[in-house]
């Protein structure tokens, strides 16, 4: 489906994104200079901790923060060309659920329990391609079996609170991707389920990526799964991103002491030269409160590398090889 | 459970309430100093003992008390509720005169209550710290504080005297001729004040309810969901927060039907509207104990249908409500 | 009182900043951050004085027929005006409102007294108990309240004791239902359960373990009871089922109501009196559910 633009040109382009809330504590800047490409018919992980900014920068892709108290500060979004940040809410309307598909991480919660899966789904389909009933419940019925779901036809008059977690959140893909769009925003989309049903939706996932040739943004904090699935990574860290590039070379060749820190956390990853593991480590200390960032890097307290100059200014992303880039200051020296 | 089978245990239950209301009722007037027979000799303007006697006699008030009682339940269950000394008619058919008139009254102002109430509060969700929130604040402090007669004596006050638009009392006018049309319309102008009166509590109830009830519902994830589908606001409030958000409100509804009906006694006196409620004054004034008894066994008749209509729509609302 | 309230506070002190006080002392300070409530609780103080404290200032018998009647408030020296015999609005609303307050509070704890038994014992013991006593609930509730009391109020003569009875053995349902669910949610806590492993009585637990920590509801709904009552006692008297030999401002405006279209007043008046106290109970009460009730402290 997706219009055959040159390989080099992004489907979606995020440029020095900036979004600020007002709180009660001042002013918090959730997301500083976010900068993102991604292809056509490819998948971008983006990992990090909770409250880093992962789940804003897909709000502000979908026009969703909530205002107030949030607000998109400047920066730009542009979907095939098209600027985002511009568009009135009528018109946002017809790109999120058309072009922009999203799901959510509680399968639980995020259905709506008064209606049936199958009108959930068919509504859509009548919003954005003006279908008729019948055949918005038909391409319901075709969505849940691509989803694979047993007796589609049976399930789609089931109501959200008759299903298992793991086909609720099958019929979220399924609503998601109804009107095929271009682009699918997958928040943190196994969080709330067992691990075999996790990888039964990845599984699922990468199909109808293949398939549908959908581009897939996969917010998540597990590592494993961005080493599976995405094709780049981004990482993010207090609002900003700080290493991103193919996911082979960083998660082979982490650059910055965080990416190394999350990687060391996972595992069966082994990064090339392997990082000094002696045994399995956390990352000591906690995200920052944005609301006092000081002027250095936000990880400098929590970094084992840090020395003066990270207290005092913060790093801009710096490109290391062809298709890896990181924001440290260590990176800075050594490049010097 | 399967829907018939809910339904079906309802019902039971209901008929086994309405036989617990006549036997309360019945005892209550046992226990009470004096009977009808007193009542009948004192209208009488006194009587002597044989007089009396025969009274008893007749009205079969000197068989032991469960045999009085088992008389009145199977007459009841006959649809006779005994006969009216005050009004020289049998109960039934004068309830059943009367009862129209509460009825429109009753349900003309939960309608209009229900859906303006529903409106402002989806309104006042919207912008928890706009103007119709404030509105809907003060509204609910007014209507709780507010007694229902006094209002409606000052509309009664403001409308004769400033502004007599509506007529204060009675149900229609007999100097109004013309065809159904215009009987209809005389009808409503009438019902107008009345309505608005009773109505004005349960407006500041169901507003102040379906504000809070929206501002829950439109924090949940299926709402986030729903705009992540592209649905407009419009749609997104009245079609997916609404829906959701009405559980609460019908059940309020149905619990606070039996007030409502006591609101109506109120308020039909104030406005002389020749419902039950004006009925049941008189009737206790008069002592006219079939005639009270009667009136309380058909409100409590009706409450216990509109329960029953409540359960059933919100199992209409909400798939997620098995049983009653 | 005290204790009341930590078990919910701990699962929703997610809070930014983290401070140790007295959960009481919390309370009452939230209390009076609110504007609302705070107006209230001195409108009501303020109506208080006016009642108990206002007959020594203005010692006139409000039975007594002092003037020709329906004197307009303020034209010939009664502030207030007089009533239908002539008789001093402004001394009917100092002894009516004693008498208002007086029949509102005792029937609100009737009701309060049977509610919560019925709720307490119903949520505590569960099972074929908790059934009965809720079916019991169930009737009261079907019965269109006013249209009782009316019925037992005109059995049983109107005397200031049959009024309140017949006020407060009507309206003690919501009370027993929010009793109910409380006993319901606590006694799965672990406290609770700590406490019945260590063999206590279902007396003890009852009323020293459970129903401590559920009276914050309690009292919110307590408060507003108070309110109901009076607008019930009004009502009835508006009626003309109230103690005729009882001054009450619901008896006042039954009494003038035939004259409204002359002397709207009479009746404008002590409708007002009825609205203010009912007025700052509801206040009161709004801020005491927002300062008994952690969940909402965060809005």
């Amino acid at each position: 489906m997706s219009s055959a633009i040159a390989n080099d040109v992004p489907l979606l382009s995020v440029k020095d994104l900036v979004v600020d809330f007002k709180t009660r504590a001042g002013n918090a800047r959730v997301l500083d200079h976010v900068s993102l490409d991604i292809k056509a018919g490819k998948i971008l992980g983006i990992v990090g901790e909770s409250g880093c900014g992962k789940s804003m920068t897909a709000l502000s892709i979908m026009g969703l923060v909530p205002n107030p108290p949030g607000k998109i500060t400047s920066g730009s979004i542009s979907l095939n060309g098209r600027e985002l940040t511009d568009l009135s809410e009528e018109q946002l309307c017809d790109v999120r659920g058309s072009e922009i598909g999203m799901i959510f991480q509680e399968p639980m919660t995020s259905l709506n329990p008064v209606f049936t899966v199958g009108e959930q789904i068919a509504e859509s389909v009548r919003l954005h391609e003006k279908a008729s009933k019948q055949a918005a419940m038909a391409r319901a019925v075709d969505m849940l079996k691509a989803v694979d779901i047993p007796e589609p036809e049976i399930r789609a008059r089931a109501y959200p609170h008759q299903l298992s977690g793991g086909m609720r959140q099958r019929v979220m893909i399924a609503m998601a991707l109804a009107c095929r769009p271009t682009l699918l925003i997958a928040d943190e989309p196994t969080t709330a389920l067992d691990a075999t049903v996790q990888a039964q939706i990845f599984d699922l996932l990468q199909d109808l990526q293949r398939d549908t040739g959908t581009a897939i943004v996969l917010i998540t904090h597990d590592m494993g799964a961005i080493a599976e699935l995405a094709d780049d990574v981004a990482v993010m860290y207090a609002g900003r991103i700080i290493e991103t590039g193919s996911v082979s070379n960083v998660l082979s060749q982490p650059q910055h002491p965080y990416t190394q820190g999350l990687i060391t956390c996972v595992p069966h990853l082994v990064p090339d030269p392997p990082i000094e593991r002696e045994v399995l480590r956390e990352i000591p200390g906690m995200v920052p409160a944005l609301t006092n960032l000081g002027a250095g890097c936000a990880f400098e307290p929590r970094c084992e590398k840090a020395f003066a100059r990270c207290k005092a200014e913060k790093p801009a992303l710096l490109q290391i090889s062809e298709s890896q880039f990181g924001a440290c200051w260590v990176l800075e020296e050594e490049s010097a | 459970m399967s829907f018939t089978q809910t339904l079906a245990k309802r019902i039971g239950y209901g008929l086994l309430l309405l036989i617990g209301v006549l036997i309360l009722n019945f005892t209550l007037i046992s226990i009470a100093p004096g009977d009808v027979a007193d009542s009948i000799a004192g209208d009488m303007g006194g009587a002597d003992v044989t007089v009396i006697e025969e009274i008893r006699e007749r009205y079969g008030l000197n068989q032991p008390f469960h045999i009085q009682l088992w008389r009145y339940v199977s007459g009841v269950a006959r649809l006779d509720l005994g006969f009216s000394y005050f009004y020289n008619t049998p109960v039934t058919s004068l309830i059943l005169e009367k009862l129209p008139a509460t009825l429109l009254l009753v349900f003309s102002s939960q309608i209009l209550a229900i859906v303006l109430g529903t409106l402002l509060g989806v309104l006042a969700a919207k912008k928890p710290n706009g103007i119709v929130s404030l509105l809907v604040t003060f509204l609910s402090l007014f209507g709780f504080a507010a007694p229902v007669f006094w209002s409606g004596i000052l509309l009664i006050i403001a409308f004769v005297s400033i502004f007599p638009l509506f007529p204060v009392g009675g149900m229609t006018d007999v100097t109004v001729e013309g065809g159904w049309f215009i009987q209809l319309l005389d009808l409503l102008h009438h019902l107008f004040l009345p309505m608005i009166t009773l109505a004005s509590i349960y407006l500041a109830l169901y507003s102040r309810l379906a504000r809070a009830s929206m501002l829950e519902v439109l924090g949940a994830d299926y709402i986030r969901t729903a705009r992540a589908k592209g649905l407009p606001q419009r749609a997104v409030l009245y079609k997916h927060a609404l829906k959701n958000a009405l559980g609460p409100l019908v059940t309020v509804a149905g619990l606070q039907f039996s007030a409502v009906m006591s609101g109506a006694v109120v308020v039909e006196t104030v406005f002389s509207w020749p419902g039950l409620g004006t009925l049941a004054l008189q009737s206790i004034l008069a002592r006219d104990t079939p005639t009270i008894m009667g009136i309380l066994f058909f409100s409590s008749f009706v409450v216990i249908v509109v329960n029953i209509l409540t359960d059933i729509t919100l199992r209409l609302i909400d798939p997620r409500i098995k049983t009653g | 009182m005290a204790n009341s309230t930590p078990n919910h506070s701990a699962s929703d002190a997610a809070s930014d900043e983290i401070k140790v006080s007295h959960p009481f002392a919390e309370m009452v300070s939230m209390f009076f951050r609110n504007y609302a409530a705070v107006a209230g609780l001195l409108l009501l103080i303020a109506i208080i004085l006016f009642v108990f404290v206002g007959p020594y200032f203005h010692p006139t018998d409000p039975f007594e027929m002092v003037w020709a009647p329906f004197s307009k408030p303020m034209e010939e020296g009664f502030v207030l005006g007089t009533d239908y015999l002539g008789r001093d609005l402004l001394a009917a609303m100092m002894v009516g409102g004693q008498v208002s307050m007086a029949i509102g509070l005792s029937a609100a704890l009737i009701s309060l007294f049977i509610g919560v038994t019925v709720g307490a014992f119903a949520g505590y013991y569960g099972g074929f108990i908790e059934e009965a006593l809720m079916r019991f609930t169930e009737f009261f509730q079907v019965l269109p309240t006013l249209l009782f009391s009316m019925v037992i109020v005109a059995l049983f003569g109107a005397s200031l004791l049959t009024v309140t009875l017949a006020i407060g053995v009507v309206s003690w349902t919501a009370v027993a239902r929010v009793t109910r669910s409380e006993f319901l949610r606590i006694r799965e806590l672990e406290y609770v359960a700590a406490a019945r492993s260590g063999s206590a009585s279902d007396w003890y637990l009852i009323f020293k373990v459970i129903l401590p920590n559920a009276l914050p509801p309690i009292i919110v709904q307590a408060n507003l009871m108070v309110g109901s009552a009076i607008l019930f006692e009004a009502a009835l008297s508006f009626l003309g089922l109230s103690d005729p030999n009882v001054m009450s401002w619901g008896q006042v405006i039954g009494s003038n109501r035939p004259y409204i279209l002359d002397s709207g007043f009479t009746v404008a008046i002590p409708g007002f009196a009825i609205f203010l106290t009912v007025l700052a109970i509801s206040l009161i009460g709004d801020g005491l559910n927002d300062a008994l009730n952690p969940k909402l402290r965060q809005r």
